[in-house]
């Protein structure tokens, strides 16, 4: 059956339970406590949250203000807001002066589909990851999601998630979602073909890997949710035992996972390695599925790009 | 008790020699903020080289962060870390830069980027009230600053939450780096700005301790609203030839220019000290 639930509202529900007893925890919006599925908190937990309006320069800050003085500060705003309008906020506020805050970018990657690139976020991974002391992480499913925010619970350090807007198919099970901090889960492990993904690629990633099966085709899929720091073994790992190297994301191929896993590969274990991303342009209209479709994110995209990269 | 001009004359003398031992730094802005400071640090924060952890100390942030040379005085003389350390301001590896940094005990928050210590200062406020803590929160920010919209994502939200133990000051010398303020973007009417804001507005001579102190203990007492306090400072004050000269934003003295400028702060001081 198809999973309902979007990553985000797996966090409002982690926050809802872990601020019963952690009252350091605060929630920040900027008029995005229903696009970001707070609202159930927000009923919770009227005093651990802060609205600050549409200003998403104030909603970085204020976070920042609050993590100095002992608060576990998330501040949930579109992705495509959040990582542009308030970048240097980001940069000063939170890496800079390092402090405890977890930027939750909502919406992200092409979610928003036909509202248009105002509202994309296809260039999240190289504006946040170029920031130093700034983490950046994409999750792939409503279990992965869970055990990220509850691994940020433990730590003090800046982080920035993206997840999605719509529900995403399961890459794991409830039971079954294996989860270190900061190393990239092995979905599959292969010997022809290396697949890196992130994010809401993953899944189509899997599914890929079994349709190379089906031709005589075996491949590892590394889950790279943790994009930085990026788990830099489990990379060199995969490509050693790989003649070619296919990185798959959800934004463009300038500054982002790909081009983290080719400079990885090519000073280490030098594969061939091709790049599946968006555009350096506007993509085109359509929900999330359309676009993927178009730019050839499937699949059955993948498993004929990793096909052809093995010939 | 302690003579706090003449103190405030002593430490511009610091903040003149670490500029011209660098040959960078932002003298103007230093000179004008120099009595605001020197008005918190000694006479209204609870603050100390002991409390630096402390949860109900008071949060200073530069929000001006390119008067670190005045701050880096103003620090080092209340022991938060050795005068000697000055003398590395802006060497090759020093920890202590051109802007503020929490690497240096003392200071809460990096800045330099103009606009963002408002609404950093509205989240520890928040975080004050929140845990119940009588703690307040000062923000002292630039004229020329005040054209960053940011300042006003701040100020509303300050307003907004009535955040009564938040606390900000302009130090408004009236210049900016391109000349008057007046001219460059029109900062005049800040009594109606901020009071649209909901923000309880004074105003006080910003070179007089006194009548800063007396200021700031106003802000203390107006409950239910955030204060500003439009401090009307000189800027480069202390110096004749400095004083409200735009071009003194960050020009660094020459020899001449140095030794004349010593010489009028320890005119000041000496008269400062009767």
């Amino acid at each position: 059956m198809a999973n309902t639930i979007p990553n985000r509202k797996v966090i409002c529900d982690v926050l809802i339970e872990k601020a019963n007893t952690d009252k350091d925890i605060v929630v920040l919006c900027s008029d995005s406590r229903g696009s970001a599925s707070m609202t159930d908190y927000v009923a919770a937990h009227p005093d651990q949250f802060v609205e600050v309006g549409i200003a998403e320069q104030s909603l970085v800050s204020v976070s920042a203000g609050l993590a100095r003085c002992g608060k576990k500060a998330f501040a949930a705003s579109p992705a495509c807001f959040l990582s542009t309008r308030s970048m240097e906020q980001c940069k000063v506020d939170v890496a800079y002066s390092n402090t405890n805050v977890t930027l939750i970018g909502i919406s992200g990657g092409v979610s928003y589909g036909a509202l248009g690139m105002t509202h994309h976020s296809a260039q999240d991974i190289a504006i946040m990851g170029s920031i130093p002391n700034m983490r950046v992480y994409i999750p792939s499913d409503r279990h992965q999601t869970k055990h990220l925010i509850e691994a940020l619970l433990q730590d003090e350090k800046p982080a920035y998630i993206r997840v999605g807007r719509n529900p995403v198919e399961d890459v794991y099970t409830e039971d079954d979602c294996p989860f270190e901090m900061d190393k990239a889960t092995v979905v599959s492990e292969g010997t022809d073909i290396a697949i890196v993904a992130c994010g809401e690629m993953v899944k189509p990633a899997q599914e890929a890997v079994e349709l190379l099966k089906a031709q005589g085709i075996s491949a590892t899929l590394l889950d790279m949710y943790c994009v930085k720091p990026i788990d830099k073994d489990a990379v060199v790992k995969a490509a050693e035992n790989a003649k070619a190297v296919l990185t798959v994301e959800e934004h463009t191929f300038i500054g982002g996972l790909g081009a983290m896993v080719a400079q990885i590969v090519s000073a280490e274990c030098p594969r061939k390695v091709v790049n599946m991303s968006l555009p350096d342009a506007p993509v085109v209209t359509g929900v999330s599925k359309e676009v993927f479709g178009y730019y050839g994110l499937t699949a059955e995209g993948i498993a004929e790009k990793a096909a052809e990269l093995l010939k | 008790m302690e003579n706090l001009t003449a103190k405030s004359f002593e430490l511009r003398r610091v903040v003149l020699d670490m500029i011209y031992k660098a040959k960078t730094g932002h003298i103007g802005g230093d000179f004008s903020v120099m009595d605001i400071l020197i008005t918190l640090y000694y006479k209204q924060m609870n603050v100390s080289p002991e409390q630096v952890a402390d949860p109900d100390r008071d949060r200073f942030i530069l929000s001006k962060g390119h008067s670190v040379e005045a701050l880096y005085a103003v620090l080092s003389d209340r022991g938060f870390f050795p005068k000697e350390d000055l003398e590395t301001y802006s060497q090759y590896l020093s920890k202590y830069i051109g802007h503020p940094n929490n690497k240096i005990n003392g200071i809460e928050m990096n800045s330099g980027s103009l606009g963002h210590g408002l609404s950093v200062g509205v989240g520890m406020a928040l975080a004050g009230r929140m845990d119940k803590r009588d703690y307040r929160v000062y923000v002292v920010m630039g004229d020329g600053e005040l054209a960053e919209g940011s300042v006003w994502e701040g100020a509303m939200a300050g307003g907004h939450y009535k955040l009564d133990n938040l606390c900000a000051v302009v130090d408004r010398n009236r210049l900016q780096i391109s000349g008057c303020t007046e001219d460059v973007m029109a900062h005049d009417s800040q009594d109606e700005r901020w009071g649209s804001f909901g923000w309880n507005v004074l105003h006080a001579e910003g070179n007089n301790i006194a009548a800063l102190d007396e200021a700031f203990n106003k802000a203390k007492a107006c409950k239910g609203k955030p204060t500003v306090i439009i401090a009307d400072t000189t800027k480069g004050y202390g110096v004749s030839f400095i004083e409200n000269q735009a071009a003194w934003h960050h020009k660094v003295p020459t020899a001449e220019e140095y030794e004349q400028a010593a010489k009028e702060l320890a005119e000041r001081r000496a008269q400062a000290n009767g």
